[in-house]
């Protein structure tokens, strides 16, 4: 029902704006919706790529010294391969609605932030506090 | 009530109805008995009434498939006062309860009865109360205010209201069918868990609150979109109303935290359908962080019941005082620092938990400040009436009456964001007290005031003044007679959800807050006369001029109630109170040159959605999986088919338009306007 509707909003927007007076909308002349070439999609492929290859190489081949480098720098990886996909795939930048996309886009790892890393706060201070709760635990209590 | 019978039933049975049986029909309680009778027999003689009047097609038509923001917004106001009284009647029940269950009397309501009650009570009044109310308020007015013709998604507008609707039937549902979680409104594990739990409440509460969910996330998602897409030419984002600017944040809180509460509700679901250890004692399982999640829900919710209020009230203390509102742009700002602030402040729901020092002085922190922006607010609304001309008006008591409660509630609010005074007040009547005492000043004062503000531009009609000041009056000393007793009892460090009490030196206190009840019961009534006795007297009432408060905002600009395409011309903007401005500057009513209105088409798909989903909720709580699985099934076929119906638009042709736009300047005309 949703992707119905969302397939209808020029229907919508233009019985608002379409016929009563030509006027310019205030914001942005037009469609809002970006345009990615051809080229982005394929510098976008290649990154996504080599950032899915390093990863493996690095792992199968044990180049680096030890475990822990080798699972922060995958996921120091996985986070470029995030951003990778959001700007080339899902064209994120600046300009697209107006910068809604972008506000929005920000808003939401501003709250998504705030939601992991207070849950995690929060919890591994209540752990702290928390009485043993089993007779395993209880035992390695120090 | 629990479903297990005395005798094991066959498995035929269990497999055709899940835990659903004879037994789960409460017949032996009286009290839902005859409850079950009333409802009956008032249900009977509105279908009879609606039969006799020859008014099922037209309800159908007209309003159930309707996808017009302006009939929605109506709908949802209808459910919002609906389940009002429903929850008012959990309320009255509690306080005669606790009014006289004292020393050797045990009160007339079982604990398990009573534990239903305050249960209900609270779901039914944020969920299917206030939720409907600011939705219904914003939905109508949200368009009309920025010059659009309806939402942006009207289809989807149907759908969600109609979800919200299954979800409150579910709700009613359970008390007849069944029973209720006995949990408190948030049911926290391991409580409701399924080794405490194990009947059918709270997957009552679980399910209707999801179906609800979705209507209640779509509607965010629309009214986003139509705020920021659709607006009058003109109308940047500093020349919105304040109302609309309110509404804006609201759908953004909600965009942003309901998903935590589909989230949570699901693993807690999961935890007691399929056997996961989410939420429970033992196996890895963390009961905290259902409490941790669902107050990163539950703040922020708070702040989506008052904000619109909050607009509500700009409006209202301008229009009345004949003066811009003072210091709109801090009024913008406050409100969006309201709206990233509520999702810092959730601890403070349960300092007592345990986090030690730093976390709750820094939760405690952030909650003070949030008062700040809301003192902003106040203060504006305080010099917007300075030297203002007052009008007494019904919007403007509640506007007052608001600004004198609330600003109770919010400081003993602030007493409660100190962490060691929580430790004495947590779980206490003080935070009753204190949380009824923001919500209904706040809120429900606010949805009294938005309805008396707007009521002449809904229906064409003024609202009467007499039995709105009874109303007024009883809501504002009932609610004090209510909450004043509670404050010191929860001083005195009595709990909250206890059905029965062995100190009776406290008994006075607890008949003073029935009184209160009596009173604000008074008032819900007198209400409902109200809307009687101006419908009656409605070609007394009558505005014909579609301004009757000389009001600043567009949605003043076109004829009330307002035709159905909102305004034969998009208004071009170019000030903050546009209408108010459009007015000093000449503004003539264009009455020449319509054009054909493309509009949306009205459509079933909603109501047959939402009802499939009731269905497949009603399966998931009784665990009758056949039907699970055929509702989810019938639930995604029929969305499916839905996107095959390509006869979605039509257009009203330019003569209708005109036709409308005349008998308007005709009435106009004759009175002389």
């Amino acid at each position: 029902m949703t992707a119905a509707d969302l397939h209808k909003p020029s229907a919508t927007a233009d019985f608002v704006h379409g016929h009563d007076e030509p006027h310019g909308h205030d914001d942005h002349h037009d469609d809002g919706i970006p345009h990615a070439s051809f080229r982005d999609y394929l510098i976008g492929f290649a990154l996504s790529v080599l950032l899915t290859a390093v990863p493996f190489w690095l792992v199968m081949n044990d180049v680096l010294p030890s475990k822990q480098v080798t699972t922060a720098v995958i996921v120091v990886f996985a986070v470029v391969q995030m951003l990778v996909h959001i700007v080339y795939f899902l064209h994120l930048d600046t300009r697209s609605q107006g910068g809604w996309n972008m506000l929005a886009a920000i808003f939401t790892v501003v709250l998504v932030v705030i939601t992991i890393a207070g849950s995690l706060w929060v919890m591994f201070h209540m752990n702290e506090n928390m009485m043993p709760m089993s007779p395993h635990e209880m035992r390695i209590a120090p | 009530m629990t479903p297990a019978s005395a005798e094991p039933r066959s498995e035929l049975a269990t497999l055709l109805f899940g835990r659903l049986s004879l037994d789960s029909i409460p017949y032996h309680e009286p009290i839902i008995l005859v409850t079950f009778a009333v409802a009956a027999l008032a249900g009977i003689s509105v279908l009879a009434w609606i039969t006799r009047a020859r008014a099922w097609g037209w309800l159908w038509r007209d309003w159930f498939c309707s996808i017009d923001h302006k009939k929605i917004g109506v709908m949802y106001m209808i459910l919002g006062f609906v389940m009002l009284l429903r929850g008012f009647a959990d309320a009255i029940m509690m306080r005669a309860q606790q009014a006289i269950a004292f020393g050797d009397s045990a009160g007339y309501l079982p604990p398990h009865h009573y534990d239903q009650i305050f249960t209900a009570h609270g779901v039914i009044m944020i969920f299917f109360v206030a939720m409907p109310f600011v939705t219904g308020l914003m939905n109508y007015i949200v368009p009309l205010q920025i010059g659009a013709r309806d939402v942006a998604f009207p289809f989807l507008n149907n759908f969600s209201f109609w979800m919200t609707t299954a979800g409150a039937l579910l709700v009613m549902l359970s008390l007849f069918v069944g029973e209720f979680a006995t949990t408190g409104w948030l049911a926290f594990p391991p409580l409701s868990g399924a080794d405490y739990s194990p009947g059918v409440g709270v997957d009552y509460y679980i399910w209707a609150l999801q179906i609800a969910g979705v209507g209640t996330l779509l509607s965010g998602v629309n009214l986003i979109v139509t705020i920021v897409k659709m607006r009058a030419p003109g109308m940047g984002l500093m020349k919105m109303p304040v109302f609309t600017w309110t509404a804006l944040c609201t759908n953004v809180l909600i965009v942003a935290a309901f998903p935590v509460l589909t989230a949570v509700l699901l693993l807690l679901g999961l935890d007691r359908t399929v056997g996961t250890n989410f939420f429970t004692n033992d196996f890895g399982g963390n009961p905290m962080m259902y409490v941790n999640m669902i107050w990163i829900w539950g703040h922020p919710e708070v702040y989506i019941l008052i904000l619109p209020l909050f607009g509500v009230f700009s409006e209202v203390v301008s229009t009345f005082s004949g003066k811009r509102l003072f210091g709109y742009t801090s009024m913008v700002y406050a409100t969006v620092v309201i709206t990233i602030l509520s999702y810092l402040v959730w601890l403070h729901h349960f300092f007592t938990m345990g986090s030690g020092a730093s976390v709750n002085s820094f939760f405690g922190i952030t909650t003070m400040i949030i008062s700040i922006p809301t003192g902003a607010k106040l203060f504006n609304w305080l010099f917007t009436m300075y030297r203002g001309r007052i009008r007494f008006e019904l919007p403007m008591l509640w506007m007052m009456g608001f600004m004198f409660t609330f600003v109770v509630g919010g400081m003993t609010g602030v007493l409660l964001a100190v962490p060691p005074a929580d430790f004495v007040l947590h779980n206490s009547l003080f935070l009753i007290a204190h949380f009824h005492n923001v919500i209904i000043g706040g809120v429900v004062f606010g949805v009294f005031a938005a309805v008396s503000y707007w009521y002449p531009k809904v229906f064409g009609f003024h609202l009467d003044v007499f039995w709105g000041k009874v109303s007024f009056w009883c809501w504002q000393v009932g609610f004090l007679f209510a909450f004043m007793p509670l404050y010191v009892l929860g001083l005195m460090g009595v709990t909250r959800r206890v059905s029965h009490f062995e100190d009776s030196s406290l008994q006075p206190f607890f008949i003073v807050a029935a009184f209160g009840a009596v009173l604000i019961g008074c008032g819900i009534l007198a209400s409902l006369i109200q809307f009687y006795v101006s419908h009656q007297r409605r070609e007394q009432l009558r505005d014909v001029s579609g301004d009757p408060w000389d009001g600043r905002t567009l949605e003043w600009a076109t004829s009330s109630p307002p035709p159905e395409y909102n305004f034969a011309f998009t208004p071009r903007v170019h000030d903050i109170d546009a209408w108010w401005d459009m007015k000093r500057g000449g503004y003539q009513r264009p009455t020449a040159g319509f054009m054909p209105i493309h509009m949306p088409k009205g459509t079933s798909a909603g109501i047959i959605l939402a009802g499939i989903s009731a269905v497949l909720g009603f399966a998931l709580i009784w665990h009758i999986w056949w039907l699970a699985v055929t509702g989810f099934a019938g639930l995604v076929g029929f969305a499916i088919f839905h996107t095959f119906n390509l006869d979605r638009d039509f257009h009203i042709p330019a003569d209708e338009v005109a036709r409308v736009e005349d008998a308007r300047t005709r009435a106009l005309a004759a009175t002389g306007a």
